[in-house]
């Protein structure tokens, strides 16, 4: 039996489609040219924000968060999500003042989830932090989830539900035919009515196949963990001064993110670190928690990740052709979207609309420099 | 130790003070970086220190190390003790930690010369408190003179096993028993090599003399065990065993294990470089031509890092890389290279002629290359062989989703204890060869390193970024 709906890329937007699509009644495939979850949303820091959000993502988010906290509900698996709380920091009065504003305007909108916290109110939540800092902003009810262990649950569900995944399998040519699409792989070609692109750091390629354009810059950005210590934090913390995301396991074990990139070679499927941005990011630890300086690090990686100019994906319908949409583009903060952005795209091919507004991300906003269109 | 280097060396054993050396009487500039005291590597540990055991103890191929480190000092190399390298690159960048921070370098060519490890004998019980390898044995013995007064028995099979068994017994230790686990069918194999290890007969003369040894020490010499336990209560009581459908058991508080060597390829997989399966061996090489280079220009490897060759044949590669260094670093002339490179060839190929022979004779018995599942298969994570058996159930084709599946791999020792076995459990459930099942990617750093080692970051570029900081703020 053809499929109906071929979704090309296994990763957390792919598979979240697929399973959304399986729920409205569609035979979707999942086409991946690895395994799922090899690459960004399988080794990403796991953080399930919708603090310091992108305006235009904050609907979005905010409806994500829902899914996140009945997981279960969905996918049968908690992922591994706990709702442990992100932190925002403001080392000074004068980032502690911008984030006020921030908050106030997202108020406007009619959003309430952040709220600013005084250095006091701070302390009591992330005792461990060093006592210069100044306040931040509290998203209780944000927290962190198990990346790898989210695609699984998803990878299972998917198969459950009547879809299908193949891995192994790199979508290498599109081409129309009538009433659909042929899509070939380097393991034989298939058929299907409509296409769903969410091929991540390769979605710029996979748009090109179709006849969008869309300027990805593949980005790796770096992630390290330690070895296990006693707890000493429950939150996960950012920081709005520096590039810092930093959460400590229920194991003991701390991973310190935050936005420094290595090199993506995404051809090759090779990312190389780089250590002056890893420094960085030890020197900023140092500053905040001193008493970790002696904290061994056991492992550091990169995975990657499809950036956006504007940072911020691309969700919708494709401009060059019909039936065939795209979602990727993710800019380093796709995976608290996947559970939501894969219903979104169900309900475009379902039904032709959207729930959210989707709008801000219409893949046309970009200039094409081969046409000077847009 | 900033800044820019000729030719970097990464390990003071035979191979690398041979590679460094050979280089630097070529005019090269070299620092050799290892993160011991003192250099000799594994079999000359402590060679230079006063407080080590003397020749009637450790035997004469130790004592020949000494010619080595004399002609190391001697040398114009530039020597980084107690130095730890994390992390290479492509680009030939070197990190490492020395005295609380780190250091980056870079070098125009760089000899890996970061030598073996034990391979892993995991069994039930082999996690016990008392349970140890003998190769960490012998650190002890050759650092610090220890011995085991009573209660000791050494298990597994291979000619380190016997060696540190006579280095024992010739410092006074008394060893219970030495529990040989070499399969029976391996000494059949073995047999059709025999003809060619002759070539160069002194490593079978050295054998059967350690094997006398233990003869006249009374040690009782079990031979052809299998289904190995170590069993105590919260600490090792007891070693039992197999042999000829019988079980045994014999009580002692120390167990040394030991089933060969095998290449460390922490770096060589960091790096990216193509590794090849050797079937025999049971291991991975990273490949390499007949003069150590590797498919990234400038990288060289040498000695047992690169395949188990034993020091001599260690240090006649370390020379080969040293040279072919030299010659790419345009210290060495192409013509001159290529006569000295093919009198070492020649000398290599002669030292290399009873490795078949023992490499068949010492293959590991496949008990401990894919163990029962209740044995701890990652040490750090503790996770077991069922574990990692009931992952292949549920759809995981390799290694790398084992570390997703059960954190197999993701301790602080990054998968040198676990990494062999867990693919060969992997192939051996998915009937599938060892070089479709893969490794660990390895990521750095590739010996831990803390956050303030890090954070004190020193390289020339970082300097630079420090000042445009001060600079703006
Ligand atoms: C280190 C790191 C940390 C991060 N931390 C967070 C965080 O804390 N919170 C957060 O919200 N986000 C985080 N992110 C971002 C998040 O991981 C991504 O935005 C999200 O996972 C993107 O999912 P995706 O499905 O679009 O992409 P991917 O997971 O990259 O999946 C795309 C898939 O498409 C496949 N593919 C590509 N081309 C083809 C083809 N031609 N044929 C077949 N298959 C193809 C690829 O193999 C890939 O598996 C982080 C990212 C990284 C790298
Ligand atoms: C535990 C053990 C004991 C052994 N004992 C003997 C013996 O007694 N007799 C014998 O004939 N053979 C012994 N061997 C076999 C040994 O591998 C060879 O005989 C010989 O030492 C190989 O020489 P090499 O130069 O290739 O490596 P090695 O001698 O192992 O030298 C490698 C050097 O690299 C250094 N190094 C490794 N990684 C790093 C890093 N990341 N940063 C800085 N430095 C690093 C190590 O400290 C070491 O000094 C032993 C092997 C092992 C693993």
């Amino acid at each position: 039996m053809h499929p109906d709906v071929i979704i090309i890329g296994g990763g957390l937007h792919g598979l979240s489609a697929a399973l959304h699509l399986c729920r409205a009644g569609f035979r979707p495939l999942v086409l991946e040219k690895d395994y799922p979850g090899r690459h960004a949303s399988g080794v990403n820091a796991g953080g399930v924000r919708r603090l310091g959000r992108h305006f235009a993502e904050v609907p979005l988010s905010v409806e994500a968060l829902e899914l996140w906290h009945q997981m279960p509900d969905l996918v049968d698996d908690d992922c591994g999500f706990s709702p442990c709380g992100q932190m925002l920091i403001a080392e000074t009065d004068k980032e502690l003042a911008g984030l006020k504003s921030r908050v106030r305007d997202l108020a406007k909108l009619g959003f309430d989830h952040e709220k600013i916290v005084d250095a006091r109110q701070l302390r009591s939540i992330v005792p461990a932090l060093s006592a210069h800092c100044a306040g931040g902003i509290w998203c209780a009810e944000d927290g962190a989830a198990n990346p790898y262990r989210t695609v699984s649950a998803f990878h299972r569900k998917v198969l459950a539900s009547g879809g299908r995944v193949e891995a192994e399998t790199a979508v290498t040519g599109i081409k129309r035919a009538a009433g659909g699409w042929i899509v070939e792989t380097t393991r034989g070609s298939h058929q299907a009515a409509v296409l769903v692109n969410t091929a991540g750091a390769w979605g710029g390629k996979v748009a090109q196949m179709i006849g969008d354009f869309a300027p990805v810059d593949p980005q790796a950005p770096m992630l390290m963990i330690t070895e296990r210590i006693e707890p000493f934090l429950t939150p996960v913390v950012g920081s709005a001064g520096r590039v810092l995301s930093f959460k400590q396991f229920d194991n003991g074990t701390v991973l310190i993110g935050g936005g420094h990139r290595g090199r993506a070679v995404p051809d090759d499927n090779i990312t190389a670190l780089d250590f002056t941005g890893l420094r960085t990011s030890a020197q900023t630890v140092r500053a905040l928690f001193p008493q970790l300086a002696g904290l061994r690090i056991v492992r550091a990686w990169a995975g990657i990740e499809a950036v956006m100019p504007d940072a911020i994906p691309v969700i919708g319908p494709s401009v060059a052709e019909d039936n065939a949409f795209h979602a990727f583009g993710f800019s380093a903060h796709g995976f608290q979207l996947g559970p939501i952005v894969g219903r979104l795209i169900a309900e475009l091919v379902d039904t032709g609309a959207c729930s959210l507004p989707i709008e801000p991300f219409r893949i046309n906003r970009f200039n094409d420099p081969a046409t000077g269109l847009s | 130790m900033t800044g820019r280097v000729q030719l970097a060396v990464i390990g003071a054993g035979p191979a690398g003070m041979a590679a460094a050396v050979e280089a630097a009487n070529c005019g090269a500039s070299v620092v050799l970086i290892d993160e011991q005291p003192a250099p000799g590597g594994q079999i000359y540990r402590a060679i230079t220190s006063a407080a080590r055991p003397g020749k009637a103890i450790l035997g004469d191929d130790y004592e020949n190390g000494a010619k080595l480190t004399d002609t190391l000092a001697a040398s114009t190399v530039d020597h980084w003790t107690a130095t730890t390298v994390w992390q290479v690159t492509p680009e030939r960048e070197i990190y490492m930690t020395r005295d609380g921070a780190s250091h980056r370098i870079t070098a125009d060519a760089i000899v890996i010369a970061n030598g073996a490890t034990e391979r892993p004998m995991p069994f039930p019980g082999w996690t016990l408190p008392g349970v140890m390898t003998a190769g960490a044995g012998q650190i002890l013995l050759k650092t610090a003179g220890l011995v085991p007064q009573a209660g000791l028995v050494l298990a597994g099979s291979g000619p380190l096993l016997f060696l540190i068994a006579a280095q024992y017994l010739r410092a006074g230790g008394a060893i219970e028993a030495l529990v040989e686990t070499t399969p029976r069918s391996n000494y059949r194999t073995a047999l059709r090599h025999l003809p060619g290890a002759l070539r160069t007969p002194g490593y079978l003369r050295k054998g059967l003399g350690l094997l006398a040894e233990l003869r006249k020490h009374k040690v009782r010499h079990v031979k052809t065990a299998t289904r190995l336990q170590a069993v105590g209560d919260g600490r090792l009581q007891a070693l039992r065993f197999s042999r000829a459908g019988r079980q045994h058991e014999i009580a002692c508080t120390t167990l040394m294990l030991h089933i060969g060597v095998v290449p460390n390829v922490q770096i060589t997989r960091a790096l990216n470089l193509p590794h090849d399966w050797d079937a025999l061996q049971r291991c991975w090489r990273p490949r390499r031509d007949a003069d150590g280079a590797t498919e990234l220009d400038g990288i060289f490897l040498a000695g047992d890092g690169a395949g188990i060759g034993g020091a001599v044949v260690a240090e006649l590669e370390g020379r080969i890389a040293g040279l072919a260094s030299a010659r790419a670093l345009g210290t060495l002339e192409t013509g001159k290279a290529e006569a000295r490179l093919a009198a070492e060839r020649s000398r290599l190929a002669q030292e290399m002629a009873p490795r078949p022979f023992l490499d068949a004779l010492y293959a590991p018995s496949p008990e401990f290359l894919a163990p029962p599942d209740d044995t701890i298969v990652c040490r750090c994570e503790e996770v077991t062989a069922g574990q990692i058996r009931s992952y292949v159930g549920l759809g995981c084709i390799g290694p790398n989703q084992t570390k997703s599946f059960g954190r197999s791999g993701m301790g602080p020792c990054q998968g040198r204890l676990c990494g062999l076995t867990v693919s060969e459990i992997i192939a051996s459930e998915t009937a599938r060869p060892m070089a479709e099942v893969g490794y660990y990617r390895i990521r750095p750093p590739i010996k831990p390193v803390t956050l303030g080692e890090l954070a004190a970051l020193h390289d020339d570029q970082a300097a630079a970024a420090d000042r445009s900081l001060e600079n703006a703020s």
